[in-house]
């Protein structure tokens, strides 16, 4: 059946499916039982499965985390919520020296296949903390996932993909984009599923390639149909796993175009964008016709939200940066 | 700091079980609270705990009515704030309804060295400070992320990560002890507020063992208004939380946090125990949240309409406007005046929250370092070229 349901509906559906789907798998966070999440992402799980399959955790991150790899080791599939990007950090070591580490410390022996969700970045108003786009800090982890859904479609699949992924996977959710509506196979089965970890051309387009990720792929679609108003006709990919990148999708795009632009709301210093421009540096450097450019937010801590405008990259930017790579 | 110098033994041991209260009338959780004033007013002289701490107030008939003041104040404006957010004037709102009592009667308490360090929700204790209560709007508008000077006010920027700021005030009450700012009636001490929930975090625990180890000059102050967001208080704990003190090794007391003047006089002997050198203290502020969490939030998903009703019985405020008509302390015509200013006062925030200036763009470049940085600045001369090329277009 396929409807057209909003990225967080998708991302209930997902998650429903993957209750049902194994009994191992349980979710855990602050408030996503009886309240279903601040977001709504859990809405009436807990009603459906139960308060052992969905719990109502204690306020500690650190908690969440750390308890959850106990339950892996157990032979569950925990899926986490953090409520917010800039509440990750009492949980940081945890997922860092602990659920990234443990398959190496155990010669293989223990696989932690948790999901650890995080909705991410800016453009909702809000106050301090509820904005942030970490998912650099935890890219740059060996032994961690991260993955980040762009659309409906995708956030029904790939939340049910990380699930069952035997890897601890990083899923950052484009909170600002909870609320768009896409089309949705509901009885999509797992098996034919677009693999989690590759890129997607989203538009194709020959003159120049637009990487983007997360809230920013609207962004980039939404600057290649400007730019294709005047003539110049972009290539918007979705990047969709960010550790490991899927370099093999962005080499041959930037092989065609020759051009490459980097979006992501993160401060650009050390960010994705870096790594990409590296990579395809070194890959594509007699493809190149000009440097590969960045957009992304500025490099000090997320501003006020009634400046938040001129510190996410908006289409202008993004078109502005495309017209440096033309005039190279 | 002169730890070394410490003789075992200096550390004031607490009273061996905490201080179990004796158990008021018929509105008090199992294991009791201190209550100088029930919810019908009716005033209790003093109240002695197990620990054979005795607590009562004697204030003025002028102090009576200045508390008075304070609590329709507090709790008027922050219904202007409730409004102004529903009109889009503000992001959000952290609402205090409910906790007038548990934030007036502590904010009093505090003397005029001492610290306090808020979470996000204490509009009521910044008030009492004698704080302009513009000062924490600018955050909740979303112009600021809540910037005034911690040490000019007494009070430290509004913390929104749970739990993080009892470290803080940890760290800051081991700087008095290592100033020798302790163990005489003038010395300094810190209150941190905290709610419930924030007591399952890692920060809060810590801040317990560091301040029970340096025996440092603070209150932990806990507002228990029953929730956090969603979450009621048994997915936080299994045992009142003012017993978690003695794990630690310091005491711990619950108070009717609906009742100023116990919240008063109970908060007020802990800062002194604390400015004196002798080390931290828990209070449990048993109150309630009669709003949302915030203005986000839909409190109808997780809690039943005849709960908020039963907490409209041991209102705040009621009480002491009772208590005070019947001593004949203020009249019909006081509570009036009262409701007026607080009104006025209640229009002037709105009008000046209303003519806050949304800040320059390029200001966020600022107060990233205090002395710059080559690439701050650099993106900073990159922003205003870039947006220099839009003047003149429609942009
Ligand atoms: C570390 C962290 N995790 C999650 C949040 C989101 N959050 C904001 S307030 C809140 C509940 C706090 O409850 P409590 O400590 O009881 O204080 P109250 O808001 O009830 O005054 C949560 C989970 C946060 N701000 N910080």
């Amino acid at each position: 059946m396929v409807e057209t349901i909003t990225l967080g509906k998708s991302l209930n559906h997902g998650l429903r499916r993957a209750l049902e789907d194994d009994a191992k798998v349980v979710i855990m966070g602050e408030d996503v039982g009886k309240l279903g999440g601040v977001f709504r992402i859990t809405d009436g799980l807990q009603k459906d499965f139960g308060e052992d399959r969905v719990i109502d955790t204690p306020l500690a991150e650190s908690g969440i985390v750390g308890t959850a790899i106990g339950l892996a080791i157990r032979g569950y599939r925990p899926v986490c919520e953090i409520q917010f990007d800039g509440f990750v950090f009492p949980a940081y070591n945890q997922i860092v020296a602990q659920v990234a580490k443990m398959f190496y410390r155990s010669l293989g022996n223990v696989r932690l296949p948790i999901v650890i969700r995080i909705p991410f970045g800016g453009g909702i108003g809000a106050v301090e903390h509820h904005s942030e786009s970490p998912e650099a800090l935890f890219a740059h982890i060996p032994g961690l996932k991260v993955v980040s859904c762009a659309n409906s479609a995708d956030a029904f699949m790939m939340i049910r993909q990380a699930v069952v992924s035997d890897d601890p996977v990083i899923f950052f959710e484009p909170k600002r984009r909870y609320w768009e509506k896409g089309e949705v196979d509901l009885d999509a089965d797992l098996g034919q599923a677009f693999p989690l970890h590759k890129a997607r051309i989203t538009r194709a387009g020959t003159d120049a390639t637009v990487l983007a990720y997360g809230p920013m792929v609207r962004t980039a679609l939404d600057a290649a149909s400007a730019a294709a108003e005047d003539g110049r006709n972009l290539e918007v990919i979705d990047l969709r796993t960010l550790s490991p990148l899927d370099m093999e999708t962005v080499y041959a795009s930037v092989k065609r175009t020759g051009r490459a632009v980097v979006v992501h709301e993160a401060p650009g210093n050390l960010g994705l964008g870096a790594e990409l421009a590296a990579r395809i540096t070194e890959e594509c450097f007699y493809s190149l016709e000009a440097p590969v450019l960045r957009v992304t937010g500025y490099d000090i801590p997320y501003p006020a939200a009634r400046v938040e405008e001129d510190y996410l990259p908006d289409l202008d930017r993004v078109l502005d940066a495309v017209d440096r790579s033309f005039g190279w | 700091m002169a730890n070394g110098e410490r003789e075992a033994g200096a550390v004031p041991l607490p009273a061996p079980g905490g201080a179990e209260h004796p158990t008021p009338g018929g509105d008090a959780p199992a294991g009791g609270f201190v209550q100088l004033l029930t919810p019908d007013g009716e005033r209790v002289d003093s109240v002695t705990t197990a620990d054979g701490m005795t607590y009562s107030v004697d204030f003025t008939d002028e102090e009576y009515r200045k508390l008075y003041a304070d609590l329709v104040t507090v709790r008027r404006l922050d219904a202007e704030a409730t409004a102004l957010q529903r009109q889009g004037e503000l992001g959000i709102w952290a609402s205090l309804l409910g906790q007038e009592a548990a934030q007036v009667g502590s904010g009093h308490a505090l003397r005029k060295q001492d610290m306090a360090f808020p979470t996000y929700r204490e509009h009521g204790v910044l008030y009492t400070r004698g704080i302009d209560p513009i000062m924490p709007f600018g955050l909740f508008r979303g112009v600021d992320q809540g910037g005034w000077d911690p040490n000019e006010y007494k009070f430290n920027t509004y913390t929104i990560v749970i739990g993080s700021q009892t470290l803080h005030a940890t760290g800051y009450a081991m700087g008095i002890t290592m100033d020798g700012k302790t163990g005489s009636p003038d010395g300094e001490a810190v209150i941190a507020y905290f709610g419930d929930g924030a007591t399952s975090q890692g920060d809060v625990n810590e801040a317990f063992v560091w301040s029970g180890v340096f025996n440092a000059p603070i209150v932990f102050f806990c507002q228990n208004n029953q929730y956090a967001i969603s979450e009621p208080l048994e997915r936080q704990t299994r045992i009142p939380l003012y017993r978690r003190a003695a794990g630690y090794g310091f005491p711990g007391i619950r108070i009717d946090g609906n009742d100023v003047l116990a919240t008063y006089a109970v908060t007020r002997a802990a800062l002194d125990q604390a400015r004196n050198g002798q080390g931290p203290s828990l209070i449990e502020a048993y109150t309630y949240r009669m709003g949302a969490h915030t203005s986000s939030d839909d409190p109808t998903r997780y809690r039943i309409a005849s709960e908020v009703e039963s907490w409209k019985a041991k209102d705040p405020i009621a009480r002491v406007k009772a208590f005070l008509a019947k001593q004949q302390i203020a009249d019909d015509t006081f509570f009036a005046e009262i409701d007026e200013s607080a009104k006025k006062l209640a229009l002037d925030l709105r009008e000046r929250v209303l003519a806050m200036p949304d800040p320059q763009p390029v200001t966020m470049f600022d107060n990233v370092y205090p002395h710059g940085s080559p690439e701050v600045d650099g993106q900073r001369a990159e922003f205003e070229r870039y947006h220099a090329s839009f003047e003149g277009s429609d942009h």
